[in-house]
């Protein structure tokens, strides 16, 4: 049932005629009270969706600043267990907001499939994207998810051909997300020329909204990515702004979510003007 | 937990991995999208390799000139008497050009990247071993080679470090995590992952995603292809056991993987239990449980949450939290026995070895002596062992001065 908050939210967008702004932060990150705060404040700032990093101690398919946020809030003992209890408790205050949690198989392994689905569906969370669990090795973990409610979202990337793009859809729900560079996060900027037909071909290919992200670091950018993608996904530059914070000895919920504020803005007007220049 | 009771024996243990490249439940291939299209391509390129008479062919031109085999199998006469039980043969993989397993593998992938087209080699190392061995076969072929190494293992093997920068390759040290072998496959696995179209990943143990751990497996199944071939000749039998020291457990496997259907030959793997097992140590089978990382599948030390551990040994090209998932798969059906050696039992054995026959063993393969005292014992006289001296101690020469309080100046 919880992946109708998804379904909702992109129904709703589409009337409105505009993308999604899909905020990442890390779970815990720098420390659970700042983290919740930036958390809960979110939606408020206007992210639509909500990524939330579930810390692992071996991102493979991070850059340096989310590698380094999964090492503070490991750091702050959060665990899977512990991210569970943030959603639950995020969820006492907004039942509409989607959150997807993004991480690395291990942890959710080590909670047994079954058990992680329960818990999470249990918790109010909407989807999960799991970095190192490819199609093929993903069915133990979509039998459980399924039968949560859960969706299993995938990940396409440039390396994708179109040979491969079904094997990749299979049993995906919610929407796709389409990793705009090979390479690491928040390093690389992708065209936004290129990106327009990869999400044209996996939108048609699965029917279900496009997600775009890494490297999407400023408010012209992502206002760019939101005229082509149904979501715009920005992650390490928020992450960033824990991280310089934390150095200049500030608090990190303002920052951050001015930045979301600014970043969600963006998103908004980029089609209106669009529509504006059309008329 | 996944960990299942024991799964059922096969008819062919040599079969294996299957189609989706698991082992029992262990293997498999668990890496970002955007790699996985990279791993099918090297799946059937390998795999068109392995059946092409010409790549055979080449492969075994340059390990007969360029690496020096067939490596020697030597009766070690007073090991043996030091023991007291069965014969012990040491299998020299340390004689090989770099002195040490591992450029048995590096030759085999170079030829296949250069079959592939790829124009950039990036690797990962701990003790620089296989940095050294993919360093030499980069400079023979002429690609650039970058290769991934801890900040804490560049300090700690400055002579390795400075040997790849002669053969041309560059070193970045990685500073991220615990600084050492795991983070440093991390990083390579970040660089190809942004350098798709070019390079080609070196890996050099029997893990990562499929087709790797089978691939490196072949690529040093010579080993153990040689040493059935000459224990036969010199013994006209097979041993009763091989034995071979495990990290990610490339040189263990390649010389238990052509023994896998002979049944009575008793497999032993040694695991590094660095300070001990109730400490810090680096035994993936004895003091891990299953999980994922690194693209397969596999016995990992990692806490109850499923984060990684940082393992401990004093040989750091043991010093990684996980091993090869046939290892894990053949603990499991009861094929491979595990057993283990502390840091001080391989101090023990490393000094032993060179003052008894003459050979300072890497103290990765010392790892594989301590423990064969008590194998030849077991065994008893009139049996017959193998083990794999899988490199060179010259490089551990400082590590083990240190250990025993001594100074040496730096190379």
């Amino acid at each position: 049932m919880t992946q109708q908050r998804l379904d909702t939210c992109f129904a709703r967008l589409k009337g409105e005629g505009r993308a999604a702004f899909v905020a990442y932060v890390m779970a815990g990150d720098p420390d659970p009270q700042t983290a919740f705060d930036i958390l809960s404040g979110l939606p408020a700032a206007g992210a639509d969706i909500i990524e939330l990093g579930m810390p692992f101690s071996d991102p493979m398919a991070e850059g340096p600043p989310i590698q380094r946020a999964a090492q503070r809030a490991l750091k702050q003992g959060i665990t899977v267990a512990k991210t569970l209890d943030i959603v639950r408790r995020f969820r006492q205050g907004d039942q509409t907001t989607p959150i997807v949690l993004m991480g690395y198989l291990n942890p959710i392994l080590s909670r047994g499939y079954e058990r992680f689905a329960v818990e999470a569906a249990e918790a109010g969370v909407d989807g999960l994207i799991v970095v190192d669990c490819p199609p093929e090795e993903a069915d133990p973990l979509a039998d459980p998810l399924e039968q949560a409610g859960i969706s299993l979202i995938r990940l396409a990337t440039p390396t994708t051909d179109a040979k491969r793009l079904p094997a990749v859809l299979r049993r995906t729900s919610g929407f796709v997300y389409y990793v705009s560079v090979a390479g690491v996060t928040g390093v690389k900027e992708a065209d936004a020329d290129a990106i327009g037909p990869a999400v044209e071909r996996v939108r048609a290919a699965s029917g279900l909204p496009v997600a775009v992200g890494f490297g999407i670091k400023t408010p012209a950018r992502a206002a760019a990515v939101a005229r082509i993608a149904d979501a715009v996904v920005v992650g390490s530059a928020l992450v960033e702004l824990i991280a310089q914070a934390l150095e200049a000895n500030q608090p990190a919920a303002p920052k951050v979510l001015a930045s979301a504020r600014a970043l969600a803005q963006a998103v908004r007007d980029s089609r209106r003007h669009e529509a504006s220049i059309r008329a | 937990m996944t960990a299942q009771a024991r799964p059922p024996v096969p008819n062919d243990y040599a079969a294996y991995p299957d189609a989706a490249g698991r082992f029992g439940e262990f293997g498999g291939r668990y890496v970002a999208e955007t790699l996985m299209p990279l791993v099918l391509e090297l799946e059937q390129a390998y795999a068109a390799a392995k059946a092409d008479p010409a790549f055979q062919a080449e492969l075994n031109g340059y390990l007969t000139h360029y690496v020096g085999r067939p490596s020697p199998l030597y009766f070690a006469e007073r090991l043996t008497e030091h023991f007291g039980g069965a014969k012990i043969y040491l299998k020299r993989e340390e004689l090989n050009h770099t002195g040490a397993h591992k450029i048995n593998n590096c030759m085999g992938q170079i030829l296949l990247a250069k079959r592939m087209g790829k124009t950039r080699i990036i690797a990962e190392t701990g003790a620089g071993q296989h940095g050294v061995a993919s360093a030499t076969v980069c400079a023979r072929f002429g690609l650039p080679c970058v290769v991934y190494m801890g900040a804490v293992d560049v300090e700690r093997q400055k002579p390795n470090v400075f040997r790849m920068n002669l053969l041309g390759t560059e070193v970045r040290p990685v500073t991220s995590g615990a600084a050492t072998l795991k983070d440093a496959m991390n990083e390579a696995l970040r660089d190809w992952v942004t350098n798709v179209e070019d390079t080609y990943y070196m890996i050099g143990t029997a893990a990562g995603p499929h087709p790797y751990p089978a691939m490196v497996r072949d690529f040093q199944s010579v080993i153990g292809v040689e040493t059935r071939a000459q224990v036969l000749e010199a013994e006209g039998r097979l041993p009763d056991a091989v034995i071979a020291c495990v990290g990610g457990g490339s040189n263990a496997i390649g010389m238990f993987h052509p023994f896998l259907n002979d049944e009575g030959v008793r497999l032993i793997g040694v695991e590094a239990s660095g300070h001990g097992l109730d400490k810090q140590h680096a035994a993936s089978i004895t003091g891990g449980r299953p999980g994922v990382l690194h693209g397969n599948k596999t016995y990992l030390l990692q806490d109850d949450d499923g984060q990684i551990l940082d393992a401990h040994s004093i040989s750091a090209g043991l010093d990684y939290p996980g091993i090869g998932p046939e290892h894990s798969w053949l603990h499991d059906v009861g094929r491979a026995e595990y057993r283990t050696c502390t840091d001080d039992e391989a101090l023990a054995a490393f000094q032993l070895t060179a003052e008894v026959e003459g050979i300072i063993p890497a103290l990765e393969s010392a790892h594989a002596i301590a423990r064969v005292g008590e194998l030849a014992r077991e065994i008893g006289k009139g049996g017959v062992i193998a083990l794999c001296l899988s490199g060179r101690g010259d490089k551990d020469v400082g590590t083990v001065a240190a250990a025993l309080g001594r100074k040496i100046s730096e190379v």
